[in-house]
């Protein structure tokens, strides 16, 4: 087994709102493996998009430790890859030097970095396009390029596919598994899809709402690449909608989702 | 052959289309001049006040041919473009400068806004007395105007850049100066390009003010000598000669827009 690679320990985080305090996550306790494919998932108002700013270093002034590689995330950096629910392309930049950003496409070890990951996300012909001609699917293939030239340790992914149709989102989690089995980043997928964060992950992490804290951790011990129409994929699949529902009875017996 | 005559078919017709909108917007201004240059003659509208068309373009060429023309408009350009030269750029740093730090909005904004309120006619006189009626007082008036809308509209859009760029490039670990130079000029650029069109408007503007009221040079001071000798095709030729400078700093500004702008969605040609 792969060593740890971030490592979680008590983190809670708290909001002031104008109703007053609200805690977001309550101690929550998560190891993650050097490679791994872990998706989040749980019901809106659960901390998910919480967890994954805290671990990119986004949002601070929280209690409890995450460490990456052994050492304390004080901030935003290139060592985690973010990728958001929309793309955040510059508008003004053509897609190669949208991946590149801050880097000069002169530097020939650059060039070759950004000409591979095009590769990769399959834009081949689309170096030279602006965001304004792309789409949906394509535009957040060039913004996961632009996080992979970085070698971030960990990529971290808010709902990415959260914005598109439904045959374009199964086009992306391929593309998106074929990258992570070339590259062996390790992922942090947040997502509401149960098919999508059971297709993708090697572990499933269920989130229960208010206070955010971690309901169970379902394991997919299924061989990749996965078909979404086998009975073992269906299996696991009611197994995490079945968490998730206990989650609703139980927020409709608190009275607290209404 | 036919490969040829397919990639000529488009752009012919888009250009007979253009040639058709500008057939359209010369109709009015056609009839007039036809309409004035007809009545003139006939003598129904004084030849004092309005000149036909025929004799203010004997003048032009007149002081065309003579060379005054171009010398006066060589005086008026140089002064125009110096003024916008030192207000546009102090506007565009300025404007940078309260965009970024709060503080120095708070500092300064309140007194730019104060100039801001001031006429220039009503500076004028005071201009003169500190730097006399050369061409310090002329440039100095014309940069107060340019100053402002270059000021506003780089302040403008250096605000409105989204949060959630920032985000990003906080993500891929930009720093202070490359925040700066890679994301806040280049997404506050519709704005600034904005202010630069404004800002040379004013400039020509500005250069009439200071012209008019003092001066031994320039296309202005062409106008009021010509008027004190009701020399009114003279005049007209001024006025002529300013509209069609305006126009065309105008339409290179909007030219560049156009390069510069490219990735906007608006901008798809």
């Amino acid at each position: 087994m792969a060593e740890t690679l971030l490592n979680i320990t008590a983190l809670s985080k708290s909001f002031d709102t104008a109703k007053g305090r609200v805690e977001a996550l309550h101690k929550v306790d998560l190891n993650i493996r050097e490679g791994e494919f872990i998706t989040v998932i749980g019901p809106s108002g659960c901390g998910k998009s919480t967890l994954l700013r805290i671990i990119a270093g986004l949002d601070g002034q929280y209690s409890g430790t995450i460490t990456l590689a052994g050492q304390n995330i004080t901030g935003p950096g290139i060592d985690k890859g973010f990728i958001f629910q929309e793309h955040r392309l510059f508008p003004w930049l053509p897609v190669e030097k949208n991946i590149a950003a801050d880097l000069s496409l002169r530097d020939p070890e650059v060039r070759r970095k950004v000409d591979e990951l095009i590769e990769l996300v399959k834009l081949g012909g689309f170096e030279k396009a602006y965001p304004k001609e792309l789409s949906g699917g394509m535009a957040q293939r060039v913004a996961i390029a632009r996080a992979l030239l970085r070698n971030p340790r960990v990529l971290l992914l808010d709902e990415p596919f959260g914005a598109l149709d439904a045959f374009t989102r199964a086009h992306m989690q391929d593309v998106l598994l074929d990258i992570w089995r070339r590259n062996q980043t390790t992922m942090i997928f947040v997502t509401h899809d149960i098919d999508e964060a059971v297709f993708l992950a090697n572990r499933v992490v269920i989130l229960k709402p208010r206070p955010g804290q971690i309901k169970s951790i379902v394991p997919i011990d299924l061989p990749y690449p996965r078909k979404k129409t086998t009975s073992s994929f269906q299996e696991l699949r009611l197994r995490v909608l079945k968490l998730l529902d206990s989650l609703d009875e139980l927020e409709l017996t608190d009275g607290a989702g209404i | 052959m036919s490969h040829e005559i397919s990639a000529a078919g488009p752009s012919l017709r888009a250009g007979s289309g253009r040639w058709k909108l500008l057939g359209l917007g010369l109709i009015l201004p056609g009839a007039v001049l036809v309409l004035w240059q007809i009545f003139g003659q006939l003598g129904y509208i004084s030849d004092l006040l309005f000149p036909t068309p025929l004799v203010i373009l004997k003048a032009f060429v007149g002081l065309a041919q003579s060379g005054d023309l171009w010398d006066h408009f060589r005086i008026s350009a140089v002064r125009a473009l110096a003024g916008f030269a030192l207000g546009g750029s102090l506007g565009l740093l300025f404007g940078i400068l309260v965009g970024l730090f709060a503080k120095v909005e708070k500092m300064l904004d309140p007194t730019l806004q104060m100039i801001r309120m001031i006429p220039s006619l009503a500076v004028v006189p005071l201009f003169i007395l500190w730097f006399g009626i050369g061409e310090e007082s002329k440039i100095l008036l014309i940069a107060k105007g340019a100053f402002f809308p270059l000021y506003i509209n780089t302040y403008l859009g250096i605000r409105n850049v989204d949060n959630k760029w920032f985000e990003v490039t906080r993500v891929l670990g930009y720093s202070r100066i490359q925040q700066i130079r890679r994301l806040v000029i280049p997404a506050a650029l519709p704005n600034i390009l904005l202010g630069i069109r404004l800002s040379i408007g004013l400039s020509w503007l500005g250069l009439v003010v200071a012209e008019l009221i003092a001066s031994t040079s320039g296309v202005g001071y062409m106008m009021s000598d010509a008027r004190q000798f009701a020399d009114t095709p003279v005049v007209f030729v001024g006025i002529i000669v300013f509209a069609v400078a305006g126009l065309i700093t105008d339409y290179i500004v909007r030219l560049a827009e156009r390069r510069l702008l490219r990735w906007k969605e608006s901008y798809n040609r």
